[in-house]
């Protein structure tokens, strides 16, 4: 399949992340939308690594070539678990004091 | 040599020291310690002064070198001093009448509180010793600077009681007026430095420099020169500063104003005289405004009623002799008037100061009269000043007015004519003044009339000291067809050269002298016979108003220079300043708040918004990127695979 349907999906689906966290005000779906927006990044750099580690075998090279990408990914999906456990525990404080999760609630700072 | 640099050292720094010791000790002294401080250091200059005087009589000319003022690759003004025949004379007359001066003022300043009368005496001494700079420089540039220092300390002192406003309008009145003078001198000393490159006299004042330069050069430079000295010397059109200075304490119109700054101008034409001798435009244009000056303040002192003003008219109109002497080339007769004239006003000066101090400041003559046997002294060194302005033999006037006239004469009658006229204008004013004050019955009031009253002996001391001066001060230019010797013409010759052979008879110059002696003898009786009985009140005929308000020149000048300036700052004031500059800079800070009171409504608060901005700006840096060839070539490859 050629890389560029991959892009063009990867692309769509961090549009609609980036739309999600701009137009919706549940806090919620808006962690979603982000968690979406790295699922896409994810996705790209396996489509690269795929690309180039294809490249390199029909240059007739050893076929570890793009395992770099793949190991990035790795490490985003773990911060991204981090990232998760920590967000959702502000989520969770946040409806406990608040009783709400709408993130246009939490402007008290402004003035 | 060694000695001399001592010497004038002493001269010049006894009254720096007066200056910064009244100056800075102001509010600690007490007015007997700043009295005799202040004189003491004047007369120590004065002793100074007669050494090298005398030093100079035996040994000749005298340079000293200090320290080079400007020393750079195309011009070298060292700080030199010149001690001559010239100089040295100037340097006697300017200590030796200052110290006079200084002793009067003890005595006639006392009502004033200690620290203003440090200020005064520092201002004094300050004013000695920019004097003796401008006379002792070797050059123009030391000259100049003293010529700046005696206007600085002229315009401090006119305004010296400066709660008044009319005194401070005056004294601004004196120094821009001045200013103006200076500006030509500025001029000149730099055409000199762009022509010749040098400003030493002993440089510049050569047959070798005068070769160097073109007709056009001298006629200019000499020409600028004496605008600066019409300004400081008060001749026509810069001379109306003279009569509004009288806002100055008396003494300080004696000093400043009649016997030492405003003859400045007189010295400076004098020390370069080889220039304007070879200039017969310039010549004749300080002849013929010399000549005008001394008719026009003449008609003018006529009908003043001030005591202060008649003397300082009069002494715009000797000025003006002086002027026509110089332009005629008598450079050592007017050297002589400047002497001769020193001691006779300011002894009138002091004389008049008496007699203010007498009537509790009253300036009015009108209201004076008889104060001959109130004042015995005070009228009796009066009436010797009188009779030497007025130009009677053997006082000193005549001799020294005599030798102007003479060569005045022997240049174009008409000259002479004038002159005599202007004498016999002398001899009247000062003698209707004279008469008014002194004669008559006394029309002040009955509390004043109690008061009246001989002043200290601090005050009629330099009065007889400076009318015996005045009495006989001739004999140092007694002419030699009255068997004399010219005694002052004779120090001279190191700086004018011989004196020239003016061409006439004997005989003619007997006729000449006697001629001007009889009109001002004739015009003397006159105004004694017509003032004896009454005073001058409001003038009623044409003429007579012109003359009281001064020919009307301060009302020209006002409506000719002084609104359309005021009117053009009053434009830059109003339309520049205010519309164009406040516009500007008040529009920048406008438009600063304005806008970001715009742009801050971006900042709303709400976290959606910011992304939402961070994302178009990622968009837009996208964009950018997406242009450079780069980024294009790669995807380019991309789609080919």
């Amino acid at each position: 399949m050629p890389i560029q349907y991959y892009i063009y999906f990867c692309l769509a689906l961090f549009s609609l992340g980036v739309v999600g966290v701009l137009t919706r005000r549940n806090a919620i779906i808006v962690f979603m939308c982000i968690e979406l927006m790295l699922n896409a990044v994810n996705l790209i750099l396996v489509a690269f690594s795929k690309m180039h580690s294809g490249i390199a075998a029909q240059n007739g090279a050893t076929n570890t070539a793009g395992i770099d990408a793949q190991i990035f990914v790795f490490f985003i999906m773990v911060v991204a678990a981090a990232e998760v456990s920590i967000g959702l525990a502000i989520i969770v404080m946040m409806y406990r004091n608040t009783r709400s999760i709408d993130i246009n609630f939490l402007n008290r700072l402004k003035n | 040599m060694g000695i001399m640099k001592v010497l004038v050292g002493f001269i010049i720094l006894w009254p720096l020291a007066g200056f910064l010791f009244n100056g800075l000790g102001r509010n600690y002294w007490s007015k007997k310690v700043i009295a005799y401080k202040a004189t003491g250091y004047i007369v120590a200059s004065f002793i100074a002064s007669v050494f090298a005087f005398l030093y100079v009589q035996k040994h000749g000319a005298i340079s000293v070198h200090y320290f080079d003022f400007i020393n750079t690759d195309t011009i070298k003004i060292p700080f030199d001093f010149k001690v001559d025949a010239l100089s040295a004379l100037f340097l006697l007359v300017i200590t030796g009448v200052g110290a006079l001066i200084h002793l009067y003022s003890t005595s006639y300043m006392k009502e004033e509180t200690a620290p203003h009368y440090a200020r005064y005496f520092s201002y004094l001494n300050l004013f000695i010793f920019s004097m003796l700079i401008l006379v002792l420089g070797d050059n123009f540039v030391v000259m100049f600077i003293g010529w700046e220092g005696v206007g600085l300390c002229s315009y401090l002192l006119i305004g010296y009681w400066f709660t008044n406003g009319n005194y401070n309008y005056a004294a601004k009145k004196a120094f821009i007026m001045n200013r103006i003078g200076d500006l030509g001198f500025l001029l000149a000393i730099f055409w000199l430095i762009v022509k010749l490159g040098s400003v030493n006299y002993n440089e510049v004042l050569t047959a070798t420099s005068l070769a160097k330069l073109s007709t056009t050069d001298i006629t200019g430079i000499t020409l600028l020169l004496f605008v600066g000295a019409m300004g400081k010397s008060a001749q026509i059109p810069l001379f109306t500063w003279l009569p509004d200075a009288m806002a100055g304490p008396t003494p300080v119109s004696a000093l400043i104003h009649a016997a030492t700054m405003v003859t400045a101008g007189i010295y400076m034409i004098t020390r370069s005289n080889i220039l304007f001798s070879h200039s017969e435009i310039t010549q004749n244009v300080i002849a013929i405004i010399g000549i005008s000056t001394a008719l026009l303040a003449a008609t003018i002192a006529i009908k003043q009623n001030d005591i202060k003003k008649v003397l300082a008219y009069s002494t715009v109109s000797q000025l003006g002799y002086m002027f026509l002497g110089l332009g005629v080339g008598a450079y050592s007769g007017a050297v002589f008037h400047v002497i001769t004239h020193a001691f006779f006003k300011a002894l009138l000066f002091l004389g008049a100061g008496s007699v203010i101090h007498a009537m509790h400041h009253e300036q009015d003559i009108r209201k004076m009269g008889g104060l001959k046997s109130k004042l015995p002294i005070t009228h009796l060194t009066f009436l010797i000043g009188c009779i030497a302005i007025a130009g009677v033999p053997p006082f000193s006037g005549f001799f020294s007015k005599d030798e102007i006239l003479a060569a005045a004469f022997a240049k174009s009658p008409i000259y002479w004519v004038l002159g005599v006229i202007g004498a016999a204008m002398t001899a009247f004013y000062m003698f209707r003044l004279y008469t008014t004050t002194f004669l008559g019955n006394f029309r002040g009031t009955i509390d004043q009339e109690s008061h009246l009253h001989e002043s200290p002996v601090a005050m009629t001391l330099p009065l007889i000291l400076l009318a015996v001066a005045s009495a006989l001060a001739g004999a140092i230019g007694f002419p030699e067809i009255m068997g004399g010797h010219h005694w002052l013409s004779h120090q001279l010759i190191p700086i004018v050269g011989e004196p020239h052979e003016l061409g006439l008879a004997h005989s003619i110059e007997w006729v000449l002298m006697s001629v001007s002696v009889s009109i001002a003898c004739i015009a003397l009786v006159l105004a004694i016979f017509i003032y004896k009985k009454k005073t001058d009140e409001e003038p009623t005929t044409l003429v007579g108003k012109f003359f009281y308000h001064k020919w009307h020149i301060d009302e020209l000048y006002n409506q000719a220079i002084v609104q359309p300036l005021n009117r053009f700052a009053g434009f830059l004031k109003y339309v520049i300043e205010k519309k164009v500059i406040d516009g500007a800079v008040n529009g920048t800070g406008k438009m600063v708040q304005y806008s970001a009171r715009k742009v801050r409504l971006i900042q709303n608060g709400q976290v959606g918004y910011y992304i939402l901005f961070m994302v178009v700006g990622i968009i837009l840096l996208f964009m950018i990127w997406f242009n450079d060839t780069k980024i294009l070539f790669f995807f380019n490859k991309l789609t080919k695979n």
